[in-house]
């Protein structure tokens, strides 16, 4: 008889499936992929230990620094593009008294429900030289006579995929931004309006400081799904030029998938996950998953 | 407020919406066009005439696009029902009952969410062939669920700690069993929370792409992400733009209709599996 009064390892029987579930298909391979890091794993012709010499290897791989540098280098160009875009328009869209109110959010969080791979192919299309609308625009504006290669050249790729992002995920993190906008309570800013504070300033002096959690989750969730970029380039730049827009994700997925050694990319995805550590603890922290 | 000031307020708000809400306009209206038509160079806007020649020609690409269309469907489905399942169970466990390990086996479930699953794709890749459900829709189905059960459990916790406990009380002293009263009594109660995960898992499972592209290697299993992206590789190289954009229609419809019908569960659930936690 299960009860919930007493504590009893009977009790646990609703969520012992979940747990068995989670440790087999999460735990084991977490572990695993110490064991596989240690081996010249490959695909199909079994494998040989090397002890730490996919470690080493690591360190003297250049593609592995190239890759790493450049996932940062993203991640530090996009996040305050998307927090303040998505900051003004969670503004824009809690105004009181506009018209439409709820039709505009949901038309600008539209893009966030597609897959980011369905829309990195969307917007290959939509800057294409050849047959895309952007370059059909601006040309036809005047402002440019021949068409821009926006997915050619290394630095122009990036802020092409960092446009196509944005449009793509800025409505999620406007979202969270609207949940802590609507948490202050009003008494707050008619106060401040009695006081003689002007819009600016109670943004500053009131709407800022109370929003601090809620900025450091959105920018939290958005620097991690930034440092594990895949999609996006894989789509897009397909790596190119010369592997300059391969990811940290991306490299990974070419020595395991591609070159099929399992075992390097192991031993690389435990070192990146080291290196991500810090902000799963910090995430772990600020989300207080504890029970209450 | 002058009458200028708010007519160009409003104007902001509607060239911001178009921003968003244009590509996919423009999509559309490119795959209605003949397959000429479609990648010409410079664009043209409307379509000369309306034409489903793109859909006819995705009809029969690879192993045909609703081929491609019923293996998302399937894996996602699969994934709904495993996480629905799986949520459910461990958070009736977590919000109403005390054992030993309790919080042990929430930071286990947790872990799945505060990891990168990314970092342990080779691994899972590897166990995964080793138990024969690679290229397997419901071994990729396991594998979304994995990703989904930690947000679900959080939604499903809430849901049944917001419950109050005489229902279930005055339901056992009514003598149900233990598992009468979760399927009778707390199962309808808790729909609101079981359909936030449900569509998040939907909506997650349709539109993922690296462990598709990972976990199935035979093109006839592909899922619709993973085919699109080799529409644009193309043969040789080329483009079919027609193709593409009838393709894409195909792959956001689907999610986004949903999204509209049931908007508010969506968006709860996003923002509660990721603030309040």
């Amino acid at each position: 008889m299960v009860s919930a009064k007493r504590e009893s390892l009977s009790n646990a029987v609703y969520v012992l499936p979940t747990v068995v579930f989670v440790l087999v298909f999460f735990i084991v391979p977490l572990c695993m992929c110490v064991y596989m890091s240690l081996f010249n794993w490959t695909m199909f012709q079994g494998h040989r230990f090397l002890g730490l010499k996919n470690y080493v290897d690591l360190f003297v791989d250049e593609q592995f620094f190239r890759s790493l540098s450049f996932t940062l280098l993203y991640t530090i160009f996009i996040t305050p593009v998307i927090i303040i875009t998505a900051f003004l328009l969670a503004l824009m869209v809690n105004r009181r008294g506009m018209h439409f109110l709820g039709l505009y959010r949901t038309l600008y969080f539209l893009p966030v429900v597609i897959g980011l791979s369905t829309s990195s192919l969307l917007w290959i299309w939509l800057l294409n030289d050849r047959v895309g609308v952007v370059n059909a625009a601006i040309m036809g504006l005047g402002i440019i006579r021949d068409p821009v290669i926006w997915l050619g050249r290394t630095g122009l790729s990036l802020v092409s995929v960092v446009l196509s992002v944005l449009w793509k995920t800025v409505g999620f993190s406007m979202i969270l931004f609207l949940g802590g906008l609507q948490s202050i309570p009003d008494e707050l800013y008619e106060s401040a309006k009695i006081d003689g504070c002007s819009y600016l300033a109670s943004l500053g002096r009131i709407t800022l400081p109370l929003m601090r959690r809620t900025f450091a989750v959105t920018i939290l969730l958005s620097v991690i799904g930034s440092l594990l970029a895949f999609d996006q380039f894989y789509i897009m730049t397909a790596g190119r030029p010369a592997n300059s827009t391969v990811t940290s994700v991306y490299w990974i997925y070419l020595n395991s998938f591609q070159k099929f050694r399992l075992g390097y990319g192991s031993a690389m995805s435990l070192v990146y996950l080291a290196a991500l550590l810090v902000f799963c603890i910090f995430q772990f922290k600020i989300f207080r998953f504890q029970e209450e | 407020m002058s009458t200028l000031r708010k007519s160009t307020i409003h104007a902001a708000y509607f060239l911001l919406a178009l921003l968003f809400v244009f590509p996919f306009f423009w999509s559309a209206i490119n795959s209605l066009k003949p397959a000429a038509e479609a990648s010409a160079s410079p664009p043209t806007f409307l379509p000369s005439v309306v034409s489903f020649e793109n859909f006819t020609k995705l009809a029969t690409y690879g192993a045909g696009v609703g081929k491609y269309f019923l293996n998302s469907l399937v894996t996602a489905a699969m994934s709904v029902a495993l996480s629905i399942f799986f949520s459910f169970t461990a958070g009736y466990g977590f919000a109403r009952f005390r054992f030993p390990f309790k919080n042990a086996m929430f930071f286990i479930i947790i872990l799945t969410m505060i990891l990168p699953f990314q970092t342990i794709i080779t691994p899972l890749f590897f166990f995964m062939n080793w138990l024969g459900l690679t290229n397997s829709f419901f071994g990729l189905a396991l594998v979304y669920t994995v990703l989904q059960v930690a947000f679900g459990t959080l939604v499903m916790r809430t849901t049944f700690a917001s419950i109050p406990i005489e229902i279930e009380e005055a339901a056992h002293i009514d003598g149900c069993s233990s598992t009468i009263l979760l399927l009778r009594v707390m199962l309808p109660l808790a729909i609101p929370g079981i359909v936030t995960v449900g569509i998040i898992a939907f909506i997650n499972a349709w539109n993922e792409f690296l462990a598709s592209l990972i976990f199935m290697s035979k093109e006839s299993l592909f899922t619709l992400p993973v085919m699109l992206s080799n529409v644009r590789s193309g043969p040789y190289g080329s483009i079919d733009w027609g193709e593409l954009q009838a393709g894409l229609m195909v792959a956001t419809i689907p999610c986004m209709l949903l999204f509209l019908l049931l908007q508010k569960r969506y968006v709860s659930g996003l923002t509660s599996g990721s603030v309040k936690g």
